[in-house]
Parts: C-alpha cells; sequence; structure tokens
C-alpha cells in the first residue's frame, strides 16, 4: 500500500489516486511533419525502467489534480512529488 | 527416457518410487549453440521442443536465471481458453487449446487438463449486449461459445448469489465449454522433458548479463556461466523482456506491472466451472486439490516487484464474495504475483527484430499460459525460417508503426 503526498490535499492512501504512467513526454509539435516511426515511439514506447520511474498521477478521488512521482518500480518507494510544470527533479539513477 | 505409464507407476511403487530416472539431464553450458532461448518458462521450453522436434535444430540451449517453471509458467491461475474477440487472436489460441487437448499423449505427461467449461458473468443489460456481439463474433469463426440465460446459469453455478438484492445481479452470460484448467508445472515439466529427450540442454541458474552484436548481427550471449557463441538467439522472458532486449539495442513497447493470484484453503468440490466477470474484474475455479484459485486484474501502476498490492487484492476479492457469498467464510491460504508484459493493445508480440538473429515473444500481459504451445511452435517456426509463422504474423512488432493493432484489451474488457 503506497501512501502518496499529494501536493494539495496532503498524503492519501494509494487507492485514492490513479497512475498515468510515464511523464515528460512531449507531443510533436507538427504531427504530420514526423515519421510514422517517430508517431509510434511518441504513442507507443515507454522507459518501463526497473528502478527509478518518473509517472503521472492524478488525485481521482480527491482534488482531482494531475502531478509527477519519482517512484522505484521495484520497492515501490516513491521518492519525489512534484507538479506537473516542475522540472525532472534531481535524483539518483535517472530513469 | 523412461515412459511414463500406469506401468511404470505400478513398477516403482516396488521399490518404493526411489529410482526413478531425472526428468531431463543438468548438462554444462557449451560455448557454441544453433540457438539460444532466454528464458526457461512455458514459452522458452516449447519453443525449444518445437525447434528440436518439427525442424530438427537440436544444438539449442535454454537458459534459465532461476528454475524451470518458476517464473509466471508456475504462477498463474492456469485457465486455458480461445474465447476472443478478433480473428486473428482466436486463431492463435485456438490452435493453442488445440494442442493442449493432446498434449498429455504428444508429451506424455499428465497435466491434468480439466475442461470444465469458462462462464463470461453479464452483471447489466449492457454486458449482454456486449456478450452477444462477443459470443457471435466467436462463433463465426468457428470455436464453441453459447449464449446462456440468467436461469441457465443458476442451474449450472448454484452458488451465485442470485438474490433479488444482489450487488452485482447476474442477467446472463456465455459459455465456452472448451476452456479448460490443467497442470502448469506438469506443462513446464512436459515441454522440458521432451526437449531434453531430444537433445536440448537446459541450463538452469544461468542469467543472461549481456548480447554480443555487431553488424547488427547476434553473435553471442553474455552469462554468469560464460559466454556462448550463436547466430540466434530468441527471448522468451516475462517480466523482464524490455530489460533483455535493451541488451540488443531495442525499445519494446511494453509495460511491465503485477499480476496477482490467491488461493484458498482446501474444500470439497464445489466450483466445476471457471467463472469470471469482465465488468467486477476476477475469476474463480476450482482446483483438483480443493483450492479456490483466484485472479483479476494487473496491478494498476508499472512494478517489477513480485508482490502485488493490497487495494489490487481487496478489490478482487470483493468482487468474489459478492458474487458467491458462501466464499466469504474460507480462509485465504497463499497470495502471489508476477510480472507481466502490456502491449499497447494487450496482444502479444512474436516478432523478428531489427536485430539479425534476434528474436522475441513477449507482451502476453495476463494471458501467457494458455498461449504456451503455439507461441512455442510459431516461435521455433519464426526462429528456424526466418520469417514469421503465419498464425503469428499480424502479431509482428512493426504493427505498431503501421498502426494495424489488434485491440482485445478495448475489445473484450477482460483479463487476457
Amino acid at each position: 500500500m503506497l501512501t502518496i503526498d499529494c501536493p494539495w490535499c496532503g498524503p492519501r492512501t494509494e487507492q485514492e489516486f490513479t497512475c498515468g504512467g510515464q511523464s515528460h513526454i512531449v507531443r510533436p509539435v507538427d504531427p504530420t511533419a514526423v515519421s510514422d516511426q517517430d508517431w509510434a515511439d511518441y504513442l507507443y514506447q515507454r522507459d518501463n525502467p526497473k528502478g527509478l520511474h518518473l509517472e503521472r498521477w492524478r488525485h481521482t478521488f480527491g482534488c482531482r489534480q494531475w502531478f509527477n512521482v519519482a517512484r522505484d518500480t521495484v520497492s515501490h518507494d516513491i521518492e519525489a512529488v512534484y507538479k506537473m510544470s516542475d522540472a525532472k527533479p534531481e535524483l539518483g539513477g535517472e530513469s | 527416457m523412461e515412459k511414463y505409464s500406469a506401468f511404470s507407476l505400478l513398477k516403482h511403487a516396488f521399490s518404493g518410487h526411489r529410482n526413478w530416472p531425472k526428468a531431463w539431464r543438468s548438462p554444462e553450458l557449451k560455448s557454441h549453440y544453433d540457438v539460444v532461448i532466454i528464458g526457461g518458462g512455458g514459452h522458452g521450453l516449447a519453443t525449444a521442443y518445437y525447434l528440436a522436434k518439427e525442424h530438427g535444430i537440436t544444438n539449442v540451449a535454454v537458459l534459465e536465471k532461476g528454475w524451470i517453471g518458476g517464473g509466471n509458467t508456475g504462477r498463474n491461475t492456469s485457465v486455458s481458453r480461445a474465447n476472443y474477440f478478433y480473428p486473428e487472436s482466436t486463431r492463435f489460441y485456438d490452435h493453442a487449446l488445440q494442442r493442449f487437448e493432446t498434449m498429455g499423449h504428444d508429451l506424455n505427461i499428465n497435466v491434468m487438463l480439466s475442461q470444465k467449461g469458462i462462464i463470461g458473468l453479464a452483471l447489466s443489460r449492457h454486458d449482454m449486449e456486449i456478450f452477444r456481439r462477443w459470443a457471435n463474433a466467436i462463433q463465426v469463426q468457428g470455436v464453441d461459445s453459447e449464449i446462456l440465460s440468467r436461469e441457465q446459469i443458476a442451474e449450472e453455478v448454484p452458488q451465485l448469489n442470485m438474490r433479488a438484492d444482489a450487488r452485482f445481479p447476474v442477467v446472463g452470460g456465455f459459455i465456452h465449454r472448451r476452456g479448460a484448467i490443467s497442470r502448469h508445472d506438469g506443462v513446464a515439466w512436459g515441454y522440458a522433458r521432451a526437449a531434453d529427450e531430444l537433445g536440448v540442454d537446459i541450463i538452469q541458474n544461468c542469467e543472461v548479463t549481456g548480447l554480443e552484436l555487431s553488424d547488427g548481427s547476434i553473435r553471442g550471449v553474455k552469462t554468469n556461466q560464460g559466454v556462448v557463441r550463436t547466430g540466434k538467439v530468441a527471448m522468451t522472458v516475462a517480466g523482464h523482456s524490455t530489460v533483455v532486449a535493451a541488451m540488443a539495442g531495442i525499445k519494446l513497447p511494453i509495460v511491465s506491472q503485477c499480476l496477482q493470484a490467491m488461493v484458498s484453503e482446501p474444500v470439497k468440490p464445489c466450483l466445476d466451472k471457471i467463472i469470471m466477470s469482465p465488468k467486477v474484474h476476477c475469476y474463480v475455479s476450482q482446483s483438483d486439490r480443493g483450492e479456490l484459485i483466484i485472479g483479476g486484474g494487473a496491478d494498476t501502476y508499472p512494478s517489477y516487484g513480485q508482490r502485488g498490492n493490497l487495494p489490487t487484492t481487496e478489490a478482487v476479492l470483493n468482487a468474489v464474495v459478492e458474487l458467491f457469498p458462501s466464499f466469504s467464510r474460507l480462509k485465504l491460504m497463499r497470495q502471489w504475483g508476477g510480472i507481466v508484459d502490456i502491449a499497447p493493445d494487450a496482444s502479444p508480440i512474436i516478432s523478428k527484430t531489427a536485430v539479425t538473429g534476434f528474436y522475441i515473444s513477449t507482451g502476453w500481459g495476463t494471458g501467457g499460459y494458455k498461449a504456451i504451445p503455439a507461441g512455442g511452435e510459431t516461435l521455433a517456426y519464426t526462429v528456424a525460417n526466418d520469417q514469421p509463422h503465419p498464425l503469428v504474423e499480424p502479431f509482428s512488432l512493426d504493427r505498431f508503426t503501421t498502426g494495424r493493432l489488434i485491440d482485445e484489451g478495448a475489445a473484450a474488457g477482460v483479463a487476457h
């Protein structure tokens, strides 16, 4: 069971949250200009690291806000919680 | 290899079953193989077996990090079924189910296949509408499926909560009578024993640490037991497929998540069907030992921790006891988790790759066990001929670029 520290509501249990997968994915500015391969990479390729993962979460049954979490995919330890507009945190073992 | 039979059982009874020969050898890793298979689960062992049996390639090693069948092959709920929605999937899984139906004879091992039939429960009028479409699609593809009324389900499964005030009222459903459970260890051991008999080396406790490439081709495999020269590598790992593929410089559209299963204490026979509900996402069947085998959806975030998280356990069990109130009196005996590779369309990937001689079988999501015979047979064909088996052409890696997905995740909305 995770306790996630929502930037707006404070610590709550994971049942109130939804994981939205890998964060910091940037949509190509002009989709018509990219190749099929690049578009497929944007849509489907994910880092899937064994270790630190930067991911989006939503406080679905709370404030409904999206934010970012840096979490270890083996231990599930949460290393950092930061806002969608924040830069990637400086942590050891960047994903 | 000694043939397993009632006679051999009787013969060994006279010596107290102390003199059974080993089911497979434990050879030293050689320095060269024609094909190296990474991952000694059902898929890897079946691939080795079919390479040797169908294609005459016997200089093959199966490298297993732990022990044979100790990964997801031994962690699943052992369901086989062919009731998929898209023809590509139905063709493939029906082929696998046919192989399961003759596996006991083919491999000379009792896999305890029990074709109890699998019932999907519709818990609303809308579920029922989707089920009619789904069952019809399966029938059109020549696989058995029958719509059942609420009354027929009440007769088939008397323990279901059919009260008027049930939280999840059963409206109807459909049954796939060839749906089965079997003995997953038997499947792993059967393929291991049969492949070993044909000359395949099964190397346990052998972890792959790297792949050697040059000019875009596979040259060798680095392991904790030494380096192996080979021109062909087949990757059949589960959970860590993105980690192993990265050793060949290949990125996969795969996310690893934990899938849980659990069993109750053993009780006398009380449930002779496999029951599943896509709506509340749980499934339950009873093993020959009497335990209720329970599963549900995967945990909802990426994970390599083979544990399973409590909220998912609770959600699955809530659903089961709402559907079967009498099961709430049972104690849970064991709960465990395995890491599954989930592709964006919830369909598998069996494919050649951009690296010559590197073949992959991954993306089995929550349903790799049922695919084992067909997965092994088609991957062996793909490796031997360096071109995809017709059954798995639609499941190649390039479907994510061409956009021709096989979106079973969206079509069925069920545990795969």
